[in-house]
C-alpha cells in the first residue's frame, strides 16, 4: 500500500514503486483531467504539480513521491489557476482541449512565479506542452491576458 | 465486405440542395421533454442514439435535438468533434432558429441512421466527418430542426394560453405573450411532443441572426476543456472494465506465427493475453500493467508478404517513375509537350514528400462492452460510425442494429479516425469477443503503437515543368503526381475513376491560371504501408508544389509574385479577390521590415480559398523562423467568425510543424520514429503571430477546418528563398536546407 496525497486527499493505492503517477492517478485514483499523450515527458498532456512544481507524471515514479503533495488539474484553486480558466475560455483558447489540462497546469507555474512574462519567457517555460491543434497563438494571447488580469 | 457506399463525392461548392423533401417533420416525446427531428421514410431500423421514445414509429424517427423538461436543448450531432468545432457550429445552427438560451446548450454526438444522418457532400449514403464538409451538410438540416422546435414549442404555448401563437415571442430560451405571459421550454416541451410538427417552417433572414456570423459568441464547451472535466474516450470508465494494449506485426504485411505469454501472465495485473486478427493482445487491470505485460511477451511473425523497403528505395523508385511518362492522365487542356517545344524557356523542378503522422495527442483508443441482451456498446471517436457497426457487427456476428455506437469527442484526428478497416474500433471488439465478453475492455494504444502502426500521409514525388514564351508568359505547365492511393482498394474504390484517385491530385488538377496548355499526370504506386487523408490531404503536396514552382516561374520572368498569379486569374475570381485582400491586409506593395523576409501562396481546398503571406527571419546562426503569417479566406458563409479564425490559426501550425520537421521514415519496413523525440510537430517557440481576415460572403458556407493547412509551407517555403536563395523543394525544410 502506498499514500498518496492528490488535491489535500489520502489515497491509499496498491500499486508498485516503478508506476507512473499518472497510472495511478488515472486508473487507481480514478482522476481522468491528467491526460496520456507519449508515456515519455515529451508532451506535457500529463504535467501535474508535486509540491506545487509541474512534473511530467508519466515519468513521475509511484516510489519517489513520498510525503509530497500532487495537485492535477481538478484540485488546482487560487487566484492564478482560475483567472488563467476563465481567460481559456473568453479566448476560446482551446480546440480539442485534449492538452489543456497540461497547459493549465505549465500556465499556472509560470504566472505565479513570473507575473509578467515576456514571449520568450513563455517560449521557455511552455515548449514542454505540445498542442497538436496548435493553439499556441491562444495560449500566448492568453496568459498575457492572464497577467494583465491579474495585475489589476 | 462492405458495400460500395459512395457513387460520387460532391464537395463545397458544387451546388447541391440539402433533399429534405425526403423527410417530414416531426417530433416525439422523449422522456418528460420532447425530441424534434425527421421522419424518415422508409428508414432502416437501427440503433439511434437510444434518445427518442420507443416503438415503431420511433424507429423511424431520427431526432436532431431534444428539449427536457427543464428546457435544457441537446443538440444530436452527425458531425463528430475532435476540437474543429463543429459541435459548435451544429448548436449554432440549431440555437440560432430555437432562440435558445445558448448558456445551456449541450452537444451529443449520434449515430445509427444514414438516411437522416448521411453526409449530403458524400452523396447522403454514408455518416461521415471528412472533407471539411459538417457546416455544409448542416446548414439547412440542423436549422430546420431549430426552427421546427420553435414553432411547435409556440404551439403549445398558445394552446396552453389560449392565445394567438402570433402574439407569442421567443428570446433566450423563453416564450412570451404580450399579456406578459411567458414560460421557459420546458414548461411547454411535453406538450409540444403531443403536437402534430409543422409542414414545413419558415427560416430566419440573414439579417435576423443573432448568433449566426456573430463575432462574440463563445464555444459552449471552452470552459469544461479548462478544467479537465470534457470526457473524451480514455477517460470512459466502465464496471469491471479491463484495459488492454496491443502488439502490433513488426512489419507491415507480416502476421503473427505464435507467441509465448507466460512470463506476460505471471505481470501483477495482467488478465488475460490473446491472439487477435490484428495482433496480440495483452488484458489487464490497468493500463500500466498492460504496457509492463506487454513487455514480457515474445511474439513470432511471419514477415515473408511483409512490406521491406526502406525510404531511400521509395523515394529513389518514386523519382525514377517521376521522370517517365504518368500512367494517368487527371487533367489535359491543349497540347503541353508542344507548349513546351515551342516555350522560349523550359523549367523543371522535383519536390519530395514523406509519410506523415497524424499523432493526434490522444493515441487511439476504443472501448467495446456485449450486454446481456445480445447488444454490443462501443464507445470511440466514430468519424465513419456506419463502417464501425457494420464491422464490429460481422466480428460479433450480431445484425448491426445491436451494435451501439457512443460517440465520443476526441482528442484530435486530423483525419486519423476515418479510417476503412476500423482499426482500433474493431481492436476492441476482437478483444472483448477473444475473452468471451467477460469484461468491457478498452483498447489503448501507446504513443509508440499510433506512430509506427500506421496510417500516414502517403509519400509523393512531383515532377513539374513549366514552358515559358518569349514574352515571360507561361504557356505550359505538366505536373507528375507520384505515391500511393488513399482510396484505391478500399471501400471507396469506385471514387478512383481511370486511373485517378482524386485525392492524390486535388489542388493540382484544379489549379485557377489561365495556362493553355497543361498535363496533369499521375502514377499511382503499390507499396504495403497504410496510408489515409491527413488533414487537408492531397493540397498539403499539391498546393506545395504548384504555389513553389510558380514563385520560381515568378522569379525567373522578373515579376513580382503576386502580380505574376493576377496576370493569370480572371479579376473578379474568388483566388484574385483572396489574394488582393491578403495583400491589402499585409501591406505587400511596402517594403518589408530589415531582416524580414516575405512569400506568398493561394490554395483553394474544400471549396474555400485561403491566401496566407508569411514573414520570415533568420537568426545568428541563420535558422529561419517564422514571425508573421497574414491570411485571407474565403469560406462562404461564416456561422462561427471566430472559430474560423481559430481553425486557421491552428492549420497554419498544423502545416507549418509538418513542413519544418515532420516525417516518418523505414528502414527495411520498419518505421523508425515512435515518439515525440522524433517525430516532432510544432511546438510554442516555432508558432508565428497569425492574423486571419475572413471575406464577408453570402455563397453557402464552405470548409474550414482543413484549408489553413496547405498555403503556410509553399508561402514560408518562398519566403526562404528571399532570405536565403535556396528552393525548397525537399520536405521536411530541415532536409532542403542542410543540403
Amino acid at each position: 500500500m502506498v499514500t498518496l496525497t492528490i488535491n489535500g486527499t489520502a489515497h491509499e493505492i496498491e500499486a508498485e514503486a516503478d508506476m507512473p503517477l499518472l497510472w495511478a492517478i488515472r486508473d487507481l485514483v480514478g482522476l481522468t483531467g491528467t491526460k496520456f499523450g507519449c508515456g515519455m515527458a515529451q508532451c506535457g498532456a500529463c504535467t501535474v504539480h508535486l509540491d506545487g512544481s509541474p512534473v511530467r507524471s508519466c515519468q513521475t515514479f509511484v516510489g519517489d513521491i513520498g510525503e509530497s503533495r500532487i495537485t492535477t488539474i481538478e484540485g488546482l484553486s487560487g487566484k492564478v489557476a482560475e483567472t488563467v480558466q476563465t481567460v481559456w475560455a473568453d479566448l476560446d483558447v482551446p480546440q480539442c482541449g485534449y492538452c489543456q489540462s497540461g497547459q493549465i497546469m505549465s500556465v499556472t507555474d509560470l504566472l505565479t512565479n513570473n507575473p509578467k512574462p515576456t514571449d520568450d519567457d513563455i517560449d521557455a517555460a511552455m515548449t514542454g506542452n505540445l498542442c497538436r491543434c496548435a493553439t499556441y497563438h491562444r495560449i500566448r494571447a492568453g496568459i498575457h491576458e492572464a497577467s494583465k488580469r491579474l495585475e489589476a | 465486405m462492405i458495400p460500395k457506399l459512395m457513387q460520387s463525392l460532391h464537395l463545397p461548392g458544387q451546388k447541391i440542395q440539402a433533399s429534405r423533401r425526403q423527410f417530414l417533420l416531426g417530433a416525439l416525446a422523449a422522456g418528460s421533454g420532447v425530441a424534434i427531428g425527421y421522419h424518415v421514410l422508409a428508414a432502416t431500423p437501427a440503433a439511434a442514439s437510444g434518445t427518442a421514445g420507443s416503438g415503431a414509429d420511433a424507429l423511424a424517427f431520427t431526432p436532431y435535438l431534444t428539449i427536457d423538461a427543464d428546457g435544457k436543448v441537446t443538440v444530436l450531432s452527425s458531425q463528430f468533434e475532435m476540437g474543429q468545432g463543429s459541435y459548435n457550429g451544429l448548436a449554432t445552427l440549431v440555437a440560432e432558429e430555437l432562440d435558445a438560451d445558448w448558456s445551456t446548450i449541450e452537444v451529443l454526438g449520434v449515430a445509427g441512421n444514414v438516411k437522416a444522418y448521411g453526409n449530403i457532400a458524400f452523396g447522403g449514403t454514408l455518416q461521415g466527418t471528412g472533407g471539411s464538409t459538417s457546416m455544409f451538410t448542416s446548414f439547412e438540416r440542423y436549422r430546420t430542426a431549430g426552427a421546427t422546435a420553435r414553432a411547435m414549442l409556440v404551439a403549445a404555448a398558445a394552446s396552453d394560453w389560449g392565445v394567438s401563437a402570433s402574439d407569442i415571442t421567443v428570446e433566450n430560451g423563453v416564450l412570451s405573450h404580450v399579456s406578459g405571459k411567458s414560460g421557459g421550454f420546458g414548461t411547454f416541451a411535453a406538450k409540444a411532443a403531443t403536437l402534430p410538427a409543422p409542414a414545413e417552417v419558415t427560416l430566419k433572414a440573414p439579417a435576423d441572426w443573432k448568433l449566426i456570423g456573430n463575432e462574440k459568441l463563445k464555444r459552449f464547451d471552452s470552459a469544461r476543456k479548462a478544467n479537465g472535466t470534457e470526457q473524451y474516450t480514455i477517460d470512459v470508465k466502465l464496471p469491471g472494465m479491463l484495459t488492454a494494449v496491443m502488439i502490433h506485426p513488426p512489419l507491415f504485411g507480416a502476421t503473427l506465427k505464435s507467441f509465448d505469454a507466460t512470463a506476460a501472465r505471471s505481470v501483477k495485473g495482467v488478465v488475460d493475453v490473446v491472439e487477435t486478427p490484428r495482433g496480440v493482445a495483452v488484458v489487464a487491470e490497468t493500463m500500466w500493467a498492460a504496457i509492463k505485460g506487454r513487455e514480457a511477451v515474445t511474439a513470432v511473425w511471419d514477415e515473408s508478404a511483409a512490406e521491406k523497403r526502406g525510404t531511400p528505395e521509395l523515394m529513389a523508385m518514386y523519382k525514377d517513375i517521376a521522370g517517365k511518362a504518368p500512367a494517368a492522365i487527371a487533367r489535359k487542356d491543349g497540347d503541353a509537350d508542344a507548349g513546351f517545344a515551342s516555350s522560349a524557356r523550359v523549367m523543371e523542378a522535383t519536390f519530395e514528400f514523406p509519410y506523415l503522422s497524424h499523432a493526434a495527442i490522444e493515441p487511439l483508443n476504443a472501448v467495446a462492452r456485449k450486454n446481456d441482451d445480445g447488444t454490443l456498446e462501443i464507445w470511440g471517436g466514430h468519424q465513419f460510425p456506419d463502417v464501425y457497426q457494420m464491422l464490429a457487427s460481422q466480428i460479433a456476428g450480431v445484425t448491426p442494429d445491436k451494435v451501439q455506437l457512443h460517440v465520443m469527442k476526441t482528442g484530435g484526428s486530423f483525419g486519423r479516425r476515418a479510417v476503412f478497416d476500423g482499426d482500433v474500433v474493431v481492436e476492441s471488439v476482437y478483444v472483448a469477443k477473444a475473452i468471451g465478453y467477460r469484461a468491457p475492455v478498452k483498447v489503448q494504444w501507446t504513443r509508440e503503437d499510433d506512430m509506427r502502426a500506421g496510417r500516414y500521409r502517403p509519400a509523393y514525388v512531383h515532377q513539374m515543368k513549366a514552358g515559358i514564351d518569349a514574352d515571360g508568359q507561361l504557356v505550359a505547365w505538366s505536373d507528375h503526381v507520384v505515391g500511393q492511393s488513399i482510396m484505391g482498394k478500399t471501400m471507396f474504390d469506385g471514387m478512383v475513376k481511370n486511373g485517378v484517385d482524386p485525392t492524390s491530385v486535388e489542388g493540382a488538377n484544379n489549379l485557377p491560371y489561365a495556362i493553355p496548355n497543361q498535363t496533369i499526370g499521375l502514377t499511382t504506386t503499390e507499396v504495403g504501408v497504410p496510408v489515409l487523408w491527413w488533414r487537408s490531404v492531397g493540397s498539403t503536396h499539391t498546393a506545395f508544389a504548384a504555389e513553389v514552382f510558380l514563385d520560381e516561374i515568378a522569379e525567373a520572368t522578373g515579376k513580382d509574385p503576386i502580380a505574376f498569379r493576377l496576370s493569370m486569374l480572371e479579376p473578379d475570381s474568388r483566388h484574385a479577390v483572396i489574394l488582393k485582400m491578403v495583400a491589402e491586409k499585409a501591406e505587400w506593395e511596402k517594403p518589408v521590415a530589415a531582416g524580414r523576409f516575405r512569400g506568398v501562396s493561394v490554395a483553394e481546398s474544400f471549396g474555400t480559398v485561403v491566401a496566407q503571406i508569411a514573414e520570415v527571419s533568420l537568426n545568428d546562426s541563420g535558422g529561419i523562423k517564422v514571425e508573421r503569417v497574414v491570411a485571407a479566406v474565403d469560406c462562404g458563409l461564416v456561422i462561427n467568425p471566430d472559430q474560423v479564425r481559430a481553425q486557421v490559426e491552428g492549420g497554419i501550425g498544423f502545416g507549418l510543424g509538418a513542413i519544418l520537421a515532420e516525417e516518418i521514415t523505414l528502414s527495411g519496413g520498419t518505421v523508425d520514429q515512435a515518439n515525440f523525440d522524433m517525430y516532432t510537430p510544432l511546438r510554442i517557440d516555432a508558432m508565428p503571430s497569425v492574423e486571419v481576415h475572413i471575406l464577408a460572403s453570402a455563397n453557402p458556407p464552405s470548409g474550414i477546418g482543413e484549408p489553413g493547412v496547405p498555403p503556410i509551407g509553399p508561402a514560408v517555403a518562398n519566403a526562404i528563398y528571399k532570405a536565403l536563395g535556396k528552393r525548397i523543394r525537399v520536405m521536411p525544410f530541415a532536409k532542403s536546407l542542410s543540403a
